[in-house]
């Protein structure tokens, strides 16, 4: 059985038919090829489908499209504005905070959340914040480090 | 990974989602175990009822004599919640040990108690906190006394056909004086074990005490002897070491590959002991 959904997907409403068993990434990357957030583990243990659902960080791989029906959702593809750079991005840019790059939108969607509600976290609460998304490349480090960046920027001092 | 098809209803009140129910309908809260259990089709289900979208089982009240956490309400709401930070810390403290901060953000605690997993961290604090469950079913609401409500492996005092709406965290001394100790899974961070503990202290010496243990055996429970044998006693190394000993008397101790029965008893004496050392 069919479902009908209206999700805003990074401040675009989007209407569509989904099966009640259809998992919300898979309705990203397939009916709107929103193919920025990805599926590692599919078992929500590795963060790389992380996507915002009204505000708050979560697991796509593990919620139901039907679930967002009604909801807004950001994607890494709803970070930039106008074509500039999100202070997060900047960060990963400038920190080399990738290698491969697979776990980088999942990791960039949970530290946004993070800064949100803590503009200013320490080196401890920012590896604390990221237990859910792994990096296999093991860049940990500059992950940290990008999203310091990110932090100082959005606080307004000088990088 | 996908389920199998099901048929999917959004409820918008308790009452409508108590209409819906039938034989081989199942809840969805934040649906971080059953929709695993779902996609790696270890459970399937014929209607899937959506009750996440239910706005008053989401929140939670201070009020006079209990803090009344909703069924809905997630973990991170509690993690966050200055009222539940005061009448019993260990809940904010379990409740941020939980997976990790996306899992917190769709988790709810309804949703962990209904399932029972035996080694979920919601059983040991709310058997610690001497909990109410407050369930719904089509003819009127229930109470039940947390004591009463895991019965079994992976199995609660839930009929069919019922739904938490709340949970009943009463305002105690021993609540507002207690802790939450967890050795974690690495890889999925549910307790290995997973030891909640609360205690009234009368100057240095113990007058109420409640434990509650997660992860050692088949179901959560309290280790009543262990409890009884600290009640007018200081919590000094020594006396916590006298009363370990029969921590897992008349329990199932459940062994696996990440650790065997022996290891995990120990696990849970140690971690008992670092709980009941943080106790003023």
């Amino acid at each position: 059985m069919k479902n009908k959904i209206s999700v805003n997907v990074n401040g675009k409403q989007y209407e569509g038919e989904v099966e009640g068993r259809e998992l919300l990434v898979n309705f990203l990357r397939e009916h709107l090829s929103l193919t920025g957030t990805h599926i590692g583990c599919d078992t929500s243990s590795c963060g790389a489908c992380t996507i915002h659902l009204n505000g708050h960080a979560v697991k796509s791989c593990t919620v139901l499209a039907v679930q967002a029906d009604g909801a807004e959702v950001t994607t890494v593809e709803g970070l930039a504005t106008n074509g500039e750079l999100h202070p997060i991005q900047e960060g990963f840019k400038e920190e080399h905070g990738l290698q491969c790059g697979f776990c980088t939108p999942g990791m960039m969607m949970t530290a946004v959340d993070l800064l949100k509600s803590n503009a200013n976290p320490t080196e401890h609460e920012i590896r604390d914040a990221l237990e859910g998304n792994f990096c296999r490349c093991t860049g940990y480090h500059n992950i940290v480090k990008s999203i310091q960046y990110a932090a100082k920027k959005m606080n307004g001092a000088t990088a | 990974m996908i389920p199998i098809s099901f048929n999917y209803k959004k409820a918008s009140s308790v009452d409508e989602a108590l209409s819906l129910m039938t034989d081989d309908a199942k809840i969805l809260g934040g649906g971080h175990s059953l929709i695993p259990a779902l996609k790696l089709r270890l459970n399937s289900v014929d209607t899937l009822i959506d009750i996440s979208k239910i706005e008053n089982i989401k929140g939670i009240n201070d009020n006079a004599q209990s803090v009344t956490v909703g069924g809905g309400a997630t973990h991170a709401s509690i993690a966050s919640n200055s009222a539940l930070a005061k009448a019993a810390p260990m809940m904010a403290e379990a409740a941020h040990t939980i997976g990790d901060r996306q899992v917190r953000n769709m988790g709810t605690i309804g949703g962990s108690i209904a399932h029972a997993d035996p080694a979920a961290d919601w059983p040991a604090v709310l058997l610690a906190s001497d909990a109410n469950v407050v369930i719904k079913n089509k003819t009127g609401q229930r109470e039940v006394d947390i004591d009463q409500f895991f019965t079994g492996f992976y199995e609660t005092a839930l009929a069919d056909g019922e739904i938490i709406t709340a949970i009943r965290i009463p305002k105690t001394a021993y609540n507002a004086n207690s802790v939450y100790e967890k050795f974690k899974q690495p890889a999925s961070r549910f307790a290995i074990v997973g030891i909640a503990a609360a205690a009234e202290m009368d100057g240095n010496v113990v007058k109420a005490l409640r434990i509650g243990v997660t992860g050692l055996a088949e179901v959560a429970f309290r280790p009543m002897e262990v409890e009884k044998e600290l009640i007018g006693k200081e919590l000094t190394e020594a006396n916590i070491d006298a009363a370990l000993g029969t921590i897992a008397n008349g329990v199932s101790v459940m062994g696996d590959h990440y650790a065997s029965e022996k290891y995990r008893t120990h696990l849970a004496k140690v971690y008992t002991k670092r709980a009941l050392l943080r106790l003023k």
